[in-house]
């Protein structure tokens, strides 16, 4: 019994040096899909993916920023209510029962994005809407919806350019709010936003090269949409295997989707990243890093004085009809105080009389 | 030796409900009710609403600082205190209450979410402190309500009153809100659910599935803050915390047809246990038509049967009280069935009910007309009409008539604010007698404006939202009324405070509407760029040319050979060919 429970110490001595190495302290996640009209379907189904696999790798929804632009689950053409599926007939719902959504509708735009990224928010955004990474966080960055070469298109009336992003995460780098930062999007021709990056430890993986289009998987015939696009659904069963303790790096994360699946080609870039890419997990940032330490100490909390008031209260009226109608005063108009008028014109009078002599004064009266 | 765990580590302390006393301290008093209501409609369909409520005796105010919650949800006590809140409203619904066919709902909501809060009057910048809780509650609730600002909340004048207690109504201190265009959809009740003190994992709440609650013709879920009495002698206040949700299951979209209801059938969950939180979990089934059991038959039959003064009209439930082991029955489960045998019988109707709808044609003009109907046969009651139109629809309150049978009715009191561009919007408040047995019109004209090309929203043909119009009034009740607010009453029959025996207070929403408003075409700024740029290239393009441009002749380019004899010349010093 004792040599067992010394390969198990030394187990578990050997996990918690590993755990300390990673280098990183807690998770993020920034999911936003851009695109508006039932139609689009499938990219709010791709965000609500991984979104589903970031949650049951463990990363809470404090630490997500989930961005829908437009609602699928409750819109009035889903012949199935408060469901978005990703697999034909209906197999999987990854919407789920406990989804919380912080930017919808028409709050997706490009400056809430970037706001939400660099941190300047106004100072009554809740902190469900805001992403507080410091120094020693993980964040994963997840877009996916309309776009081109160069640029991603937002709700169908904005665009976010490749340079923008770049300096988004320039400015991120120098205040300090990520240590390491993985950048996924599936768009058309979605290796072109990553191709400006310029800043340290950033890995990126796209769904498509520039000049192709990433094509969407299979649609459902009851629902009438396309469900998912092609490399997030292989995305996501490949995320389907891992489990928290799992050691798959990002080299398996590379290739998922090869050309023969996916038509596209996708395409990733390491070169900013200090790490060796076959030495990250992909719980580094699909998962989260929780340490909680247990305490014996107990703390004693201090009570508040309390005031005691004697005074009588009682309900009011709801509609008292008196009370409205004598609410309002009267409209007066305002007049000039009694007696003036009378006496600007014996003002006037006189003036006149005075100027032109007083033989008129019997033409008046 | 420091224990790693990469897994939720959670304390639960099990203490009996109610009374909780810390050392040193006075005894505080947490409270929490549930009970659920369902009632058959006439039209086969089926109403359930759920209410939760919280009692708290704490006193916010006055610089206490609370700090321990106990069943009163974190979230929502911080926010109360921050802001000064004296009382906060907040519903989120989905589709349109169908007065004539279902009857009054027990707590009205209109479509959108709504909300209205009473500031303390402590506070002194109001405007500035309702910015700050619309964002904070947009956090909470994971809506867009943020989006209330200036341009779409007002300062009612006499519509609002206080639900709870309260002694001042200066309606500085009151703003109201609407945002009809938001959507209603898990990602709003999964917050709703974690404030409740037993989630969603024990007791009534168990029912709550979304899948089931948005798959139904109506679907409404409202938080409300207030302070209440104590007890009968209302020397000391708590705070009240209710959460409300009604939800109205088609007969044909849940029930396939079959007039056949039952819990598992509504929510696809049955019963097992009341919240151990609880002080009283129950449910209540409307009988009052079916006192013999021919219309329709409920199982498991209950021999608790209760009679409530609800909406003007006594009406008899058959209650189940979840906190008795015998409810469950040797299966520990509780799946009422509800069968209908016959249906036969119509329903009362509803005594007040409204419309509204927009006339006209093209998208210059049009004209809103609020119909209110008055079914009582022989007794006139006032209504208090509160219409909050958007800026971009100017209206032209010269136009405005109320007509009633024809003729011109003159409202007794009437407040208009006019709306001020992109700062505020229309504020119209009329208080209208209606005749008995009678239809009132009013209506009035106005001019859609045409907004900043900034202005549009990503999809602008969907067009644009005016919020309800809110109807508040006293109506003649059936049978009196009980005005004693501190008796022991089913928490449906005690939302509304009630005044005086022979009327009670009634809430109804008219419709929202969708206007359209004039929309350029978006794609004309790229398309003037591309056609003067071409205009400008080949029409100056061309002129600077042809002035600028010279002509010089230049000789063909010679053979090879006569090339190489160039260079051999060159080389010789001899002018070339």
């Amino acid at each position: 019994i004792f040599f067992f429970y010394s390969i198990h110490l030394l187990h578990t001595a050997d996990n918690a040096g590993q755990f300390f190495s990673s280098g990183h302290t807690n998770n993020w996640a920034v999911l936003v899909c851009t695109s508006r009209f039932w139609f689009n379907y499938r990219h709010v189904a791709n965000t609500l993916s991984v979104y589903r696999s970031v949650k049951r790798l463990g990363i809470p929804d404090s630490h997500i920023v989930l961005m829908l632009a437009d609602d699928m689950a409750c819109n009035h053409r889903n012949p199935k209510p408060a469901t978005v599926f990703s697999h034909k007939n209906m197999e999987l719902n990854v919407y789920g029962d406990d989804v919380e959504v912080d930017y919808r509708g028409y709050e997706v735009t490009v400056e809430n994005f970037l706001r939400v990224l660099t941190g300047r928010l106004p100072p009554s955004t809740p902190r469900s809407k805001r992403l507080l990474s410091d120094d020693r966080s993980n964040i994963l960055i997840y877009l996916t919806g309309h776009g081109g070469n160069g640029f991603l298109k937002f709700q169908d009336s904005e665009e976010i350019s490749n340079v923008e992003l770049a300096d988004a995460f320039e400015q991120m780098w120098q205040k300090r709010r990520y240590n390491e930062l993985l950048f996924i999007i599936d768009t058309c021709q979605g290796a072109s936003m990553y191709e400006r990056f310029y800043s340290p430890n950033l890995m990126a993986l796209a769904s498509s090269q520039v000049g192709e289009d990433s094509l969407s998987h299979q649609p459902d015939l009851a629902i009438g949409v396309h469900l998912m696009d092609r490399y997030t659904f292989y995305l996501l069963e490949f995320l389907e295997d891992i489990h928290p303790a799992s050691k798959t790096n990002m080299n398996d994360l590379f290739k998922v989707c090869p050309k023969s699946q996916c038509v596209s080609t996708p395409g990733h870039r390491t070169d900013l990243f200090l790490r060796d890419p076959g030495s990250v997990l992909i719980t580094d940032f699909f998962g989260s890093v929780r340490k909680v330490e247990i305490t014996m100490e107990t703390i004693n909390l201090t009570d508040p004085i309390k005031q005691v008031e004697q005074r009588k209260y009682s309900y009011v009226d709801q509609l008292p009809v008196s009370e409205i109608i004598h609410q309002k005063p009267k409209q007066k108009d305002w007049h000039p105080p009694d007696g003036f008028i009378l006496g600007l014109w014996t003002l006037i009078l006189l003036v006149f009389f005075k100027l032109y002599g007083m033989k008129h004064l019997k033409h008046i009266f | 030796f420091v224990f790693i765990m990469r897994c939720n580590f959670r304390i639960v302390l099990f203490l009996p409900p109610g009374l909780y006393k810390t050392p040193g301290r006075k005894m505080q008093i947490w409270l929490f009710y549930e009970e659920l209501v369902i009632r058959p409609l006439h039209s086969g369909d089926i109403y359930a609403s759920f209410q939760f409520r919280t009692v708290w005796e704490t006193d916010f105010m006055r610089g206490n600082k609370v700090s321990h919650y106990r069943l009163f949800p974190k979230s929502l006590g911080q926010v109360i205190s921050k802001f000064s809140v004296r009382e906060l409203h907040i519903s989120f619904t989905q589709g349109y209450w169908r007065t004539m066919q279902w009857g009054q709902p027990f707590q009205p909501s209109p479509p959108g979410a709504e909300l209205w809060v009473w500031f303390q009057d402590s506070v002194t910048d109001v405007d500035g402190t309702w910015k700050e809780l619309t964002n904070v509650l947009s956090g909470i609730f994971c809506a867009s309500l943020n989006f209330i600002d200036s341009t779409n909340t007002v300062q009612p004048s006499a519509s609002f009153k206080p639900l709870g207690i309260g002694n001042e109504t200066d309606h500085r201190f009151l703003r109201y809100a609407t945002l009809p265009r938001e959507i209603v959809c898990t990602e709003n009740l999964t917050p709703w659910k974690k404030l409740l003190p037993c989630g969603s994992k024990a007791g009534l709440a168990v029912l709550l599935k979304s899948e089931k609650l948005f798959h139904s013709s109506f679907h409404s879920q409202a938080v409300h803050i207030r302070p209440v009495c104590q007890d009968w002698q209302c020397k000391t206040t708590s705070w009240e915390l209710r959460q409300t949700l009604n939800v109205v299951f088609d007969l044909h979209n849940s029930a396939q047809g079959k007039r056949e209801w039952s819990l598992f059938k509504m929510f696809s969950r049955t019963l097992t246990e009341a919240c151990p939180l609880a002080s009283s979990s129950k449910i209540y089934i409307d009988i009052t038509d079916n006192p013999q059991g021919e219309q329709f038959e409920v199982s498991p039959a209950t021999p608790l049967l209760s009679q409530a003064v609800v909406l003007g009209d006594r009406r008899t439930f058959s209650v189940y009280d979840l906190t008795q082991q015998i409810t469950f029955g040797t299966v520990r489960s509780l799946n009422l069935l509800i069968r209908w045998k016959s249906s036969e019988g119509d329903m009362l109707r509803p005594l007040l009910h409204a419309e509204r709808y927009v006339a006209g044609y093209g998208l210059q003009t049009g004209e809103i007309h609020t119909l209110m109907y008055n079914n009582h046969p022989y007794r006139s009651f006032p209504v208090l009409l509160l219409d909050s139109v958007p800026w971009y629809l100017r209206l032209y309150i010269h136009t405005l008539t109320v007509t009633s049978k024809g003729k011109d009715n003159k409202p007794s009191y009437i407040h208009y604010q006019p709306s001020k561009d992109r700062l505020r919007p229309h504020l119209l408040e009329m208080l209208v007698q209606l005749p008995p047995n009678s239809v009132t019109e009013v209506t009035v004209q106005f001019e859609r404006a045409l907004l900043k090309w900034t202005e549009y929203t990503p999809d602008p043909n969907h067009g644009f939202y005016v919020g309800s119009s809110v109807i508040s009034s006293l109506v003649p009740s059936i049978v009196a009324m009980d005005t004693n607010s501190t008796r022991e009453r089913p928490l449906f029959s005690s939302f509304f405070p009630c005044k005086e025996e022979s009327s009670y207070f009634v809430r109804v929403y008219t419709e929202p509407l969708l206007v359209n408003l004039p929309t350029p075409d978006f794609s004309m700024p790229y398309n003037v760029i591309c056609l003067t740029c071409t205009v400008v290239a080949v029409g100056y393009g061309s002129l600077y040319n042809l002035l600028t441009r010279s002509f010089q002749i230049e000789e063909p380019s010679p053979g090879l050979a006569k090339r190489i004899a160039n260079i051999i010349r060159k080389m010789r010093g001899v002018p070339p060919l």
